[in-house]
């Protein structure tokens, strides 16, 4: 290359140097306006992490999880060893439905709460952008430790809750050591932080072109009518997207668990999350053939989560025309 | 703002505006109330903590910060210079590595493009939890434990897949006319993008600066995992050491250091609420 500074004529022989026979096919799509070379090159760092960062360790800790690793010494091979494991570990199946009962209870209720909100100022409230502002600040804090430190405080025995509660003359619990409540207030936390989706529904609010409104008001529709007509069909993509959005967020969540019981899932295994669980048996005791084949139940658990949501969105998702 | 309804107002709307506006206000209150409470705490003498509610501290004790600034192994700047280092090197590494990637998808015509697009989607979803386990063993063996490497290289690999989405979805709202006539005047890709489709990308890669800021400065699980060594420790992993190391004595020194945590993540969310709003009003994600 840089023989002479006509790159129409040196860069493109360059490039198809190496096999002759492509060469020719790469001309012809050049003449269709491609540019692999270019392409590759801005993508060369992507590749490498794709590559090295991600599917190599996706594929590695595929052949972790059947066997048995405690990172001295080499993998030993033990078959379905750790699934069948899974299927009896009582832990398991406890962290498991601690999740579940976190994901299907609290991104409803956030989803919700997003959608009330969201409502309300798309009715023209002055100051809107005030009010958004602060009611997404959580978001942006809550998966941070110092907001899991504060949760503790705010739902310990001698806390605010119970300050405030104890100015009412009722006698509150302590929240977080509690077995029965403790995952209460984990949900509680999540719900708070319904400012993300609240802002996606709003700006799929905007995009209701009012004239819709206008028609089915001519048509003697009520605000009633017009919500369940016109609102709701029209921001179903965006209720979707938020739900599959969030039901993923919440089976990863591991901050504010491991930080509201100081990293053991307690009281009694009441907030022993997957991933908790997971990091225990990987981090904790250093049995990654486990950790790993609980990190692919859990990419399943998602994958199918995901896949469900997809095909029952065909029923209740409207996509306009 | 209440008081900003106009006068011409019939009374019943005026009225309606009214409560919505107090109903918003008493909610947003009580949003906030734990944060204000963290702040106004993190001034009280921690017995206080335990019985105030309210949030004028009675005796106002901003020793708490000096005592928490000292009361782990190292003081507590040094922790910040630590994250600040992580943050910093994940900022780099995002808007470069994710630029490039992104001026490509929404560019270029290659072979392999949609399978590519397909799977840098995925990778969006794909819970860190599936490659940690590998990656520890694979930094382990190279001694990038207890390291900055294993928290920044990843982005230098444009491994933050949502950042490509969104420089995607905004390079393609770019007009193509700019870069096609660069081309006519015989710009190769490096100097389009450069030149052309990065300076017009600037809100893009403000959102992204500023999420990478938020989510690397909160994040948790990965720092706790690499980091072991106080030395390395980062705000969150000490935050985190505080708390299980210290008796029922020194929570407002803990809330003070807390509030120092929280405190950039304040300043950023003030200083880029546009760029924010925007970016997840496009894109959909926290």
């Amino acid at each position: 290359m840089g023989l002479t500074r006509d790159r129409a004529s040196t860069a493109r022989p360059a490039a198809t140097a190496p096999p002759p026979a492509r060469g020719g096919r790469r001309r012809l799509r050049r003449r269709r306006g491609r540019d692999d070379l270019a392409a590759y090159a801005f993508l060369a760092p992507w590749f490498a992490g794709l590559l090295i960062i991600t599917i190599g360790p996706m594929l590695a800790s595929l052949y972790f999880s059947f066997t048995d690793y405690s990172l001295i010494g080499d993998p030993r091979w033990a078959g379905l060893d750790n699934y069948r494991e899974m299927l009896t570990d009582e832990r398991l199946r406890t962290s498991l439905r601690v999740t579940f009962v976190y994901v299907f209870v609290s991104v409803p209720l956030q989803l919700a709460m997003a959608l009330a909100l969201a409502l309300i100022l798309d009715r023209g409230v002055r100051g809107l952008a005030f009010y958004r502002s602060v009611f997404y600040l959580p978001s942006l804090l809550g998966g941070s430790v110092a907001i899991a430190i504060l949760w503790r405080r705010v739902f310990g025995a001698d806390g605010l809750v119970n300050q405030v509660l104890g100015f009412f003359g009722v006698q509150g619990e302590g929240w977080v050591s509690h077995p029965d409540y403790a995952l209460g207030t984990l949900i509680v936390l999540n719900v708070w932080t319904f400012g993300a989706p609240m802002v996606i529904f709003l700006a799929g609010l905007r995009q209701i072109p009012a004239m819709y409104y206008e028609a089915a008001a001519v048509d003697g529709a009520g605000p009633v009518r017009r919500f369940f007509a016109v609102t709701v069909p029209l921001l179903t993509p965006i209720i979707f997207f938020n739900l599959v959005l969030q039901m993923i967020n919440a089976f990863q969540t591991f901050t504010q668990a491991f930080v509201v019981s100081g990293g053991s899932g307690g009281p009694s295994d009441a907030t022993m999350f997957f991933t908790l669980y997971l990091y225990d048996r990987g981090f904790g005791s250093f049995d990654m053939g486990y950790a790993s084949a609980m990190a692919w139940l859990l990419l399943l658990i998602i994958a199918g989560f995901t896949a469900v949501n997809f095909f029952a969105s065909r029923y209740w998702v409207f996509y306009g025309d | 703002m209440v008081t900003e309804t106009s006068p011409a107002r019939r009374g019943s709307d005026h009225r309606r505006r009214f409560f919505t506006h107090l109903g918003l206000i008493a909610f947003g209150l009580v949003m906030l109330y734990p944060l204000l409470w963290m702040v106004s705490s993190s001034f009280k003498p921690t017995p206080d903590i335990f019985r105030e509610a309210g949030l004028l501290p009675g005796t106002f004790a901003p020793e708490n910060y000096t005592e928490g600034w000292t009361a782990l192994e190292y003081p507590f700047h040094h922790y910040i210079w630590n994250s600040v280092w992580i943050v910093a090197g994940s900022i780099v590494g995002n808007l470069l590595a994710c630029s490039m990637a992104a001026y490509a998808f929404a560019r270029l015509e290659f072979r392999g493009k949609k399978l590519f697009f397909a799977i840098m989607l995925m990778t969006i979803m794909l819970p860190i939890h599936v490659v940690i386990v590998p990656q520890y063993i694979m930094f382990a063996n190279i001694g990038w434990i207890n390291t900055f490497y294993p928290l920044i290289v990843p982005k230098l690999l444009a491994t933050d897949a949502f950042f490509i989405f969104l420089m995607v979805q905004f390079i393609r709202g770019l007009p193509k006319d700019l870069d096609e006539a660069a081309r006519i005047d015989g710009c190769g890709h490096a100097r389009i993008f450069l030149r052309i489709i990065l300076p017009l990308s600037l809100p893009a890669l403000a959102t992204t600066a500023i999420f990478t800021f938020i989510w690397t400065w909160n994040d948790f699980f990965s720092q706790l995992i690499f980091l072991t060594d106080p030395e390395m420790y980062t705000v969150p992993v000490a935050l985190r050491t505080f708390v299980d190391s210290q008796s029922q004595t020194s929570w407002g020194p803990l809330f003070a250091m807390s509030v120092v945590a929280l405190g950039p993540i304040f300043g950023f969310f003030l200083a880029g609420q546009r760029y924010l709003v925007k970016g997840i009003a496009t894109t959909g994600i926290k």
